[in-house]
């Protein structure tokens, strides 16, 4: 029987993306110091569950790379080798080459075998390299060709091993039996006979545990086939069996790695500074004893603890069969609504009961809609831990150092704006690094730090989920944004506050810094990043203060479900606006209107002139009023274009569950979407961005007729 | 012989039948007219409802609805082919059609029930003398006295005409 093992691929290549970013974390977390022995179990354990898994979908290619990371690693968290940074470095690079690799599985994208191989020998080179330092008792481990044989056992492990086994196979394909006997090769010296039946058996000589046998050979088969039975000791049992240090880490008290972190730093931050008194070290080291320090005094490790136990106790399910879920939760929410409605009207003494229960319906509705929406939600981490690795890289680039702090890691928010977020804040990350921070001497200079600071943060404000991206560098240069915006023709003014004056970097094309880098500074991006956010609902808000460093603060809603709207009324008609873009609603004097000719009305709103929009005319509906003074205008902005949408009335504010209009119907001008309100009447959304566009474009088009 | 004239119609029934176990029916009327569309593309069947209306759209294209949580759009078919003059009662219907993965809404008269035509009841559309244009017709099913417009409707709900799909309409 042949299982198409393709229909398994995408389950690997998920899991494996998961297990690569979950190593990058911890190595990137990793004290090189004073590793902790469970973050380099953590580590081993990712690389070989990823070679477990190409191996047995036969991607040879990912099984070499990360075997030999594999013992590498092992030796590492064994206490037979030490780790260092050139080591972490190593890890890291293998990484992205296993990243690569597996991209090149999956997409057909081309794989760089320069750096495969670069790669492969930078770790050879260590382990050969380690086992100089390691004594006598550890020799080098195997190298992955002669494992590929199956029968190849390190030294090392047969030396140490105390324990046989005696394992029994059931019938399986040759292929599968090799698989195994290479597997199981790696924990000590196996040897393998074939019974009359056509079964395997191997003997294997080892230092490990039962469990841990079980646990390699269920990548391969149903651990419940198996027939494992333990012979007396072998004679291979040597006497350095006692001397090899198997459970060094293990024996550590976990809970005691809080306690001499905090000398840990100080030694650290002395030694650092005095290595870069003395002569300066390679930037790139400065800036990866930056990133290690990073994290720790903020508890992230014990939060990182959990994952581990998280990860069995969940289970995959597609994103549409959630959405569903949530559509009908939904739907029963606004039945619910109506049902309460209805009863509203009935005598409260003569229905009680019937109340009571409505009542009841309504909180467990409440409720249930609650949990359906937290089942979208993804905690920042899954954004926040791409971070370290790039900041730490473009430090290193850029010469810098940079202490990168996360907070709020936990903090929830929906998948949909979870994937949507990262472009933007990778670009304020890289502002930060590039523009803000300033270069080590600099800010010495400054009487400052020399690793600057840079702090990533989530929390819950209300409705919203604000996310900060601050740094303590040079802050914006007030002078320098008003002079490039008076150069590029922006309307400013030397006594702007300072707050509309930072909201200039998100002009297009503004760019303060005096030299391009490869990093950032073309002047394309801020705008970009603007206009994301915009089109996410959420806001951008920039705090900064020279020589102290700046703040940029995202204000997203929580879910791009729900929107806060404003409903407005003309005619009969209701439609929502997004709150977002509302500034403020006021009832114009007939003064304060002025007719242009052929090009509409205006409004005077205090100082301004704003062009007036009316509803009515845009949508042809029969208002109530047609004359300003009498409706109510709405001041909307967008874009930093303001403009007054006349309505008749307001009718209040309400958080609206946001549904496409597109996927039944087409796109329709000056509308976004629709939504459902408590009756089970629909009412359209307005796109007000296109609203103002158009009124642009109405006011401007008599001129070319 | 009787035998053999028995197993032919026999055969002949059964071929049809195999033929035709897709070819069901749903008859509506719009004014005068009896049509019929394949009931697959039926998801149900409604009473008509107030809807949204969309602002610039065409005549025809009545608004939107709220289906179980989900905007229908519905449009009038009468208004679209110029059937007398539309009314909305408790006895207007809204039959709900599945098309192309798309959920939308068709105002119609009166639905008359589900129809089983076998191939040789559908007779070619003439070239004239209907309200639809005869690229959207499969053609005329004859059952008794009656004789049913057979529409394609995915072809005429997906057409530019309608300007329901956004692909179609640009």
């Amino acid at each position: 029987m042949t299982v198409d093992m393709s229909q398994f691929y995408q389950v690997f290549f998920d899991e494996a993306e998961e297990l690569l970013a979950e190593k990058e974390k911890l190595l990137l977390a990793v004290d090189v110091s004073a590793p902790d022995s469970e973050d380099l179990n953590a580590i081993f354990r990712a690389a070989h569950s990823i070679k477990g898994g190409a191996a047995t979908f036969g991607f040879t290619d990912i099984t070499e790379v990360t075997h030999m990371l594999e013992s590498l690693l092992d030796r590492i968290r064994k206490g037979e080798m030490a780790l260092t940074a050139e080591h972490v470095d190593a890890f890291l690079a293998a990484k992205d080459i296993l990243k690569m690799q597996m991209d090149g599985h999956r997409q057909g994208s081309s794989v760089d075998q320069d750096a495969v191989s670069s790669v492969c020998q930078r770790l050879h080179a260590l382990s050969q390299d380690s086992a100089a330092h390691a004594g006598s008792a550890v020799q080098p481990a195997g190298q992955p060709e002669k494992r590929a044989t199956g029968t190849a056992s390190t030294p090392t492990q047969a030396a140490s091993a105390s324990r046989s086994f005696r394992i029994e196979l059931p019938e399986v394909p040759q292929r599968d039996v090799d698989a195994l006997a290479a597997e199981l090769g790696l924990l000590g010296e196996i040897s393998q006979s074939v019974l009359d039946n056509k079964r395997s058996v191997f003997t294997l000589a080892t230092n490990e545990k039962l469990d841990d046998i079980i646990a390699i050979c269920s990548f391969v088969l149903d651990p419940d086939d198996l027939k494992i039975t333990e012979e007396t000791a072998s004679a291979v049992a040597q006497p350095e069996a006692d001397t090899a240090p198997p459970a060094m880490p293990e024996s550590e008290p976990g809970y005691g790695f809080f306690e001499p972190l905090k000398s840990e730093i100080e030694k650290k931050d002395t030694s650092a500074t005095e290595q870069a008194a003395a002569m300066p070290q390679s930037a790139h080291q400065e800036a990866e004893t930056a990133v290690s320090v990073e994290g720790k005094p903020f508890g992230r490790r014990a939060a990182d603890k959990q994952p581990a136990t998280q990860e069995s106790s969940s289970i995959r399910v597609g994103i549409e069969k959630v959405d569903q879920l949530i559509n009908l939760v939904g739907e029963l929410v606004i039945t619910q609504a109506m049902i309460e409605q209805r009863t509203g009207s009935l005598d409260p003494i003569l229905h009680e009961r019937l109340l009571n229960s409505v009542g009841q319906l309504t909180r467990n509705t409440r409720d249930l809609q609650e949990a359906v929406m937290s089942i979208r939600m993804m905690p920042m981490d899954y954004v926040f831990s791409r971070f370290p690795r790039m900041v730490r890289d473009l430090a290193a680039k850029l010469g810098k150092k940079v202490e990168f702090i996360t907070r709020g890691a936990a903090t929830e928010l929906d998948k949909g704006l979870i994937e949507r977020i990262v472009d933007p804040l990778t670009h304020l990350v890289r502002n930060s690094v590039d523009h803000g921070i300033e270069m080590p001497d600099a800010r010495r200079a400054a009487g400052k730090d020399e690793a600057g600071k840079l702090i990533l943060s989530a929390a819950h404000q209300g409705g919203n989920i604000v996310i900060e991206v601050s740094d303590d560098g040079a802050g914006l240069n007030r002078d320098r944004i008003l002079a490039k915006a008076k150069q590029q023709g922006l309307p400013v003014s030397d006594t702007m506050p300072d707050a509309e004056v930072w909201q200039l970097i998100f002009a297009p094309g503004f760019s303060t810094a005096e030299a391009v880098t490869d990093v950032s500074g073309r002047g394309v991006g801020m705008d970009v990043v603007k206009r994301n956010i915009m089109a996410m609902g959420g806001t951008v808000e920039i705090s900064s203060a020279k020589g102290y460093g700046s703040t940029m603060s995202i204000s997203l809603p929580l879910t791009l479900a729900i929107l806060d709207g404003m409903s407005v009324k003309v005619g009969e008609e209701v439609y929502i606006l997004p709150l977002g873009y509302v500034i403020e609603s006021l009832q114009p004097t007939p003064a304060d209107v002025k007719e242009i000719a052929g090009q509409g009305q205006v409004v005077k709103v205090r100082e301004d002139y704003l062009p007036l929009i009316p509803l009515h005319k845009i949508f042809a509906i029969e208002p109530r009023y047609t004359d300003p003074s009498q409706g109510i205008v709405v001041i909307l902005e967008s874009d930093g274009k303001k403009a007054a949408l006349l309505v008749d009335a307001l009718v209040g504010q309400q958080q609206v569950v946001v549904k496409n209009l597109e996927s039944n119907f087409r796109k329709v001008a000056g509308i976004s979407g629709a939504t459902i309100l408590g009756d089970g009447g629909v009412s359209l959304i307005l796109d007000v961005a296109a609203l103002l566009r158009s009124s642009r474009q109405l006011t401007a088009a008599p001129i070319f007729s | 012989m009787s035998q053999t004239a028995h197993t032919q119609t026999n055969a002949a029934l059964h071929q049809a039948h195999s033929e035709v176990s897709g070819n069901e029916f749903l008859a509506f009327t719009l004014g005068k007219e009896e049509y019929g569309i394949d009931i697959l593309k039926v998801q149900e069947i409604r009473g008509y409802e107030p809807v949204t209306r969309i602002a610039n759209s065409p005549e025809f294209i009545k608004g939107v609805v709220n289906l179980r949580g989900i905007i229908v759009p519905i449009v009038d078919m009468r208004i679209k082919f110029n059937l007398g003059e539309p009314v909305y009662d408790q006895f207007t219907v809204v039959i709900i059609l599945n098309i192309a993965g798309r959920v939308m809404g068709m105002v119609v008269d009166s639905v008359s029930d589900v129809t089983t035509l076998s191939p040789e009841q559908i007779k070619a559309a003439p070239e004239m003398g209907t309200t639809f244009d005869t690229d959207y017709l499969i053609g005329l099913g004859t059952l008794d006295e009656r004789m049913l417009i057979l529409v394609d409707i995915d072809k005429l709900m997906s057409s530019a005409e309608m300007g329901l799909i956004e692909e179609a309409a640009a």
